[in-house]
Order: structure tokens, then C-alpha cells, then sequence
């Protein structure tokens, strides 16, 4: 293991009762990367995912994230991960203050601390004038990016993303990804699933999974080459058809 | 500390900000209380008394007199024959028939005895006995007076002697039904609300999702129930305090006992409920699961917590299921403070059963809960 493998995956399973979700998975993510992990629905992303970030348990192999084993060090993984899921995971019936006080408060941010983050933060997504507006009378692309930047509060390592530009328009899509490259720059690593093939050439590698196994592992270019096509898409396509 | 501040604070944010919830949290409740006290009540009012008079002597008028002198009896016009009185109780339109007999005033002069004949309609059996003693008490003093005035000229010496029972009633001087009921109806109203909220709240969470996001934050497990469950502690309080005000004032219920006693206790009691509501949406996925197994248990410990019926006439086996009913302490614990002025002594065994299922509940449910799968 490197000394710059932020997260490191081996021979990770997971089974529930005799099907396998996550079949004998191993790879690795550098500091700083952005991490693409796709695959089609049911491939087993989101059970992995979970296993990474400490609220599922693997029934075989091993991880580390941030240089903590997620099956031992679970709470220290915890502390240095973000993670904006799937579905919705801010509280719609708070506004987006009082959200930002209620995640930075549970990850032990000093309440000077919370107050100048905050500030930071409305500044930087332009949000004046919604500040004490609840969260559920946003517009979806709104929300996702405030729960982008209330994952990121307590300056964690790595921020797991799971389909965080789910029905979102393109513009905002764009938007998004200019913070997410942003976050990169400053040395997060990101790791992130999505089913749009545009997002995925963004991606500094791209990992594809097919019934709970990792399929094909490299750069966009990389892969595009290996299957000789000139697309993500069609690298997607023509791994999910060769298997079947 | 601090971490639990947040969800305390956050909690209290969301309960206030539901402009739903609000009015079911505390007008419901009390609505409840009001019309519980007035309508939950075993007495036998408003009898539908006939009588079927075949002597019409002054002797049988001043019986139907006393009937139509108590307030438990609606004497109704008189019945030609006991045949139309039968239709009308199988009309419903009679739970009574006093039939007397003809001869009733010379009998009763002549032989110092007479008989009268009485049919109640017993299908609800329990109504039909007081109405039985109600009749009984009121032919007695009949009997009494008729005695004394009938036989007084010429039997001066030979008076019945009567033993007389004079009954006083201690904790509840006139007998007000409300006296016994509300301290039990408060009871209910803080039970239901804490029980109902906090099996739904987490289960909310888990329905919408964020409790996943809590799950991947460093949060300590005690730190999240606590924080989850003291809000409703604070609300089971302010209910009782409402609850307490409205006996007072409304019913004029006494509080003999201690407050501080009763709060204490109640502090206890609540953590019990929660604790169970805790677990119980540990092992659901949604509201309408978490809300119907609250259903289920809350049904049986009202019916089994003697609030309505006895538990001294329960069954053995279902007297001793009622040892492992909290609500049973709480309204005997309600009742005791309230009414006779209990002190600490007197309630401590339920004080003590109290407080150890408050332990293992509350283990129950911090074990049971799991930020892993």
C-alpha cells in the first residue's frame, strides 16, 4: 500500500443470504483523485459504497479508508468522510442554516467555527438571500449542491457522492462538477457514482461494475483505446452487452 | 455534551415547525381528556323505571313517590297491565318494571308483609345489579318509614329493631366518578403521545433517509438517543402539567399528594415509554409499521392497566401479565399521589418496577439499535 491510497479495497464481498451484491472487488484511489464508480442499476455500486463508508459490513475482505480499516476503525473512518447520498440528505423542514449549524454541531465543530463556515459557505454558493429558507422549497440542483458543501464542513479527506446529479438540469450538472473539481484541487479525493457517461469523462479514472463485479478499471482515454470505440457511453454499452 | 445539544435542538426546531403535528401534540390530548372524564363513566343514571300500580292506594302512590324522588330513576307514566310494561322493556324503552301487587296496602297492614315484584333488564349484567341494589335500598327505607307510621298507634312497644350501616367515603367523600377517572385518563394522554412520537420519529428518519447520512457521521449512539428522545421527555412533562390544570380547574379534582413526587415518577415512567418506542422503530421500516405495533401494545395495557376494569377480578394468568404493564404503576402511582397524598413509602414498590424497566427497555432499544447493517 501506498503511502497516497486514500482508500484501498481487497477481495471485497458482500453477500445477502445466497446472492452476492459485491463480488471479490480490489482497488485502490490515489489523494486528490476523482474517482468515477459506475455501473448499471442493481451492479452493486451502492452496497459497496456503503461498505466504505463504515454503515455496512463486508462479509469478506478488507478496506481502508483514509488509512482506517472500515470494519475495525469504522468511527475514525466516519469522522473523515463526507457523504451525500442517493437520496435527499439534508432535512427539508430546517432551512439551510440551520442545517449547516446541525451537521457542523454533530461533527463537533466549535460554534465560531460553524458561524464563519456558514458565512463561507452562503457567500460561495451565492445563497443570501435563501439562507433561512427551508430546504424543501429548493429547487433539487439547489439542494444538492448545499448538501455537496455541508459534506465537506468538517474538512474530511474524502466525500463519498452517490448519484449526487440524479435528475438535475445540465447546467446545474456543470455547476456541480466545477465544485467538485474545485474540491479536488484542494486535495479531496472524490469518489463518486453516476449513470451519466458525460460525467464519467470528467472523471480521472472510471471503474465500471457488472453483477457486483469490477469489469474494466482505468483512465476515460484508457478505456475508450481498450474498446476501441470514441465514447464513455459506448465503453459502458459494450462491457454491459458482452456480459450478458 | 455539545453533539446532543444539536439534536436536541434540532428535534424541538422540527416539532415546533410542524404545523400539523403541533395541534395533535396538545389539543388533541386535552380534547381527550375533557370528553373521556365526562362520558367514561360506570355509573347507573337516567333508569327508565315503569311501574304497573294494580292497588292504587295512597300506600303504593308514596312508594312511586321515593322512586321518582332519586335522581338515578325516570319514572315514567304508569302501565295499565304488566303485559304492555314487558313490550316496552323489550322495546327498549324500559330497563325497569315495579309491579305492585293488588291488596299491596292491606296485606302489608294485615300481615306486616307484602310482596313486590321487580324485573330488570340484565343485559348489561353490571348495570342490572346496581340498579338491583338502587331499587333494593329505596324499598327499604319505604319499608322503614311505612313500618313507623303504620304500626306506631298500636304496637308501640314492639318496634323492629334495624341495625344501620352508616357508610364514610375516604378519598373520594362524594363519590365523583371524575375524581377516579381523570388521574387515569392523564395517565393515557401521556403514554399515547410520548409513545406515538418517539416510535415514529426515528422511523421518519430512516423513511426519508437522513438517518443514513447520521449513520455516516461520528456520532455516538447514546448521543443520537438521547438527543432523539429528550425532547419528548420535555413534551410527556408539558402535557402533564397541562393535563394537571385542566383536572384542577375543570373537575375540581383534588391533589392531595406531592407534585415533586408525581414528576419524578413520571420522569421515570416516560423514560420507559421511550425506550419502547425506541425499540420499537428499531424494527420497523415505516411510520404505519412502527404505528400500528404502538397500536397493539398500547390497547392491551389500557385494557389491563385497571384504569377501566379491576384487576382484581382479571383471571390469575392475566393478573400476573399485568405485573409487566407500566401503565398499571402509573395510574395505581396517579391515583395514590393524587387522591390519598402517597408519599415516597407508600409507592415504592412501583417506583422500583418502574425504574427497572426503564433500565431494560432502554438497553433493549440502545442495543438493538445499529448504525451498521
Amino acid at each position: 500500500m501506498t503511502k497516497d491510497n486514500m482508500i484501498q479495497v481487497q477481495n471485497l464481498t458482500k453477500m445477502f443470504g445466497d446472492f452476492t451484491a459485491v463480488n471479490n472487488i480490489s482497488f485502490e484511489v490515489e489523494k486528490g483523485e476523482v474517482f468515477g464508480f459506475l455501473g448499471a442499476n442493481g451492479a452493486g455500486k451502492t452496497t459497496a459504497m456503503k461498505m466504505l463508508i463504515g454503515i455496512s459490513k463486508p462479509t469478506h475482505g478488507a478496506a481502508t479508508v483514509a488509512g482506517y480499516n472500515v470494519l475495525t476503525e469504522a468511527e475514525q473512518v466516519k469522522r473523515n468522510i463526507g457523504y451525500m447520498s442517493q437520496r435527499f440528505s439534508l432535512y427539508n423542514d430546517l432551512t439551510i442554516k440551520e442545517n449547516i449549524v446541525f451537521f457542523g454541531g454533530i461533527y463537533g465543530l466549535s460554534s465560531a467555527d460553524i458561524k464563519e463556515k456558514s458565512q463561507a459557505m452562503i457567500n460561495e454558493l451565492g445563497l443570501h438571500d435563501m439562507a433561512d429558507s427551508l430546504v424543501g422549497s429548493l429547487p433539487l440542483g439547489w439542494k444538492q449542491k448545499v448538501a455537496f458543501s455541508v459534506a465537506l464542513l468538517h474538512n474530511p479527506k474524502i466525500v463519498f457522492l452517490d448519484e449526487p446529479t440524479g435528475g438535475v438540469d445540465p447546467i446545474t450538472r456543470r455547476q456541480f462538477w466545477e465544485m467538485i473539481y474545485m474540491e479536488a484541487n484542494r486535495g479531496v479525493t472524490i469518489f463518486v457514482t453516476t449513470h451519466y457517461m458525460d460525467e464519467a469523462e470528467y472523471c480521472d479514472r472510471v471503474s465500471i461494475m457488472v453483477a457486483g463485479k469490477i469489469e474494466a478499471l482505468d483512465t476515460p482515454k484508457n478505456l475508450k483505446r481498450q474498446f476501441q470505440v470514441d465514447s464513455m457511453n459506448q465503453v459502458f454499452l459494450k462491457l454491459a452487452r458482452n456480459i450478458e | 455534551m455539545n453533539i446532543i445539544r444539536y439534536i436536541i435542538q434540532k428535534e424541538f426546531k422540527q416539532i415546533f415547525r410542524n404545523k400539523a403535528m403541533l395541534p395533535i401534540i396538545f389539543v388533541l390530548p386535552l380534547i381527550q381528556l375533557i370528553i373521556l372524564s365526562n362520558a367514561a363513566t360506570f355509573e347507573v343514571k337516567n333508569i327508565k323505571f315503569a311501574f304497573v300500580d294494580n292497588d292504587k292506594t295512597s300506600l303504593s302512590r308514596e312508594l312511586v313517590e321515593k322512586f321518582e324522588a332519586s335522581s338515578y330513576f325516570n319514572v315514567m307514566t304508569d302501565f295499565p297491565s304488566e303485559k304492555l310494561a314487558s313490550k316496552a322493556m323489550l322495546e327498549g324503552k324500559v330497563d325497569v318494571i315495579l309491579e305492585i301487587p293488588s291488596y299491596f296496602e292491606r296485606q302489608l297492614l294485615k300481615n306486616k308483609k307484602a310482596d313486590l315484584s321487580v324485573i330488570i333488564n340484565a343485559i348489561d349484567g353490571a348495570a342490572a345489579g346496581v340498579e338491583n341494589v338502587y331499587i333494593n335500598q329505596i324499598v327499604q327505607q319505604f319499608t322503614k318509614k311505612a313500618q313507623v307510621e303504620l304500626f306506631l298507634f298500636n304496637n308501640l312497644g314492639n318496634q323492629p329493631q334495624n341495625i344501620e350501616t352508616i357508610p364514610s367515603f375516604w378519598y373520594n367523600e362524594t363519590l365523583n366518578y371524575k375524581t377516579f377517572m381523570v388521574p387515569g385518563i392523564l395517565v393515557l394522554l401521556v403514554t399515547m403521545i410520548t409513545l406515538f412520537l418517539s416510535g415514529m420519529n426515528i422511523v421518519r428518519e430512516k423513511e426519508i433517509g437522513t438517518l443514513e447520512q447520521i449513520n455516516v457521521t461520528p456520532i455516538k449512539k447514546y448521543q443520537f438517543i438521547i438527543g432523539k428522545l429528550f425532547p419528548f421527555l420535555v413534551l410527556g412533562m408539558v402535557l402533564l402539567t397541562v393535563g394537571l390544570i385542566i383536572s384542577k380547574m375543570l373537575f375540581q379534582i383534588p391533589i392531595v399528594g406531592s407534585l415533586t413526587l408525581m414528576y419524578l415518577y413520571t420522569i421515570i415512567y416516560i423514560l420507559v415509554i421511550l425506550g419502547m418506542g425506541l425499540f420499537i422503530s428499531n424494527f420497523t421500516d415505516t411510520q404505519q409499521q412502527a404505528m400500528f405495533i404502538a397500536w397493539f401494545f398500547m390497547v392491551i395495557f389500557i385494557l389491563m392497566s385497571g384504569l377501566f376494569t379491576p384487576i382484581e377480578s382479571m383471571p390469575q394468568w392475566a393478573q400476573l401479565l399485568t405485573e409487566f404493564n407500566p401503565i398499571k404503576y402509573y395510574v395505581e402511582v396517579m391515583r395514590m399521589v393524587m387522591l390519598k397524598g402517597a408519599g415516597l413509602s407508600d409507592i415504592y414498590p412501583q417506583v422500583l418496577k418502574t425504574f427497572l424497566f426503564a433500565i431494560a427497555m432502554n438497553a433493549l432499544a440502545v442495543i438493538s439499535y445499529k448504525k451498521t447493517s
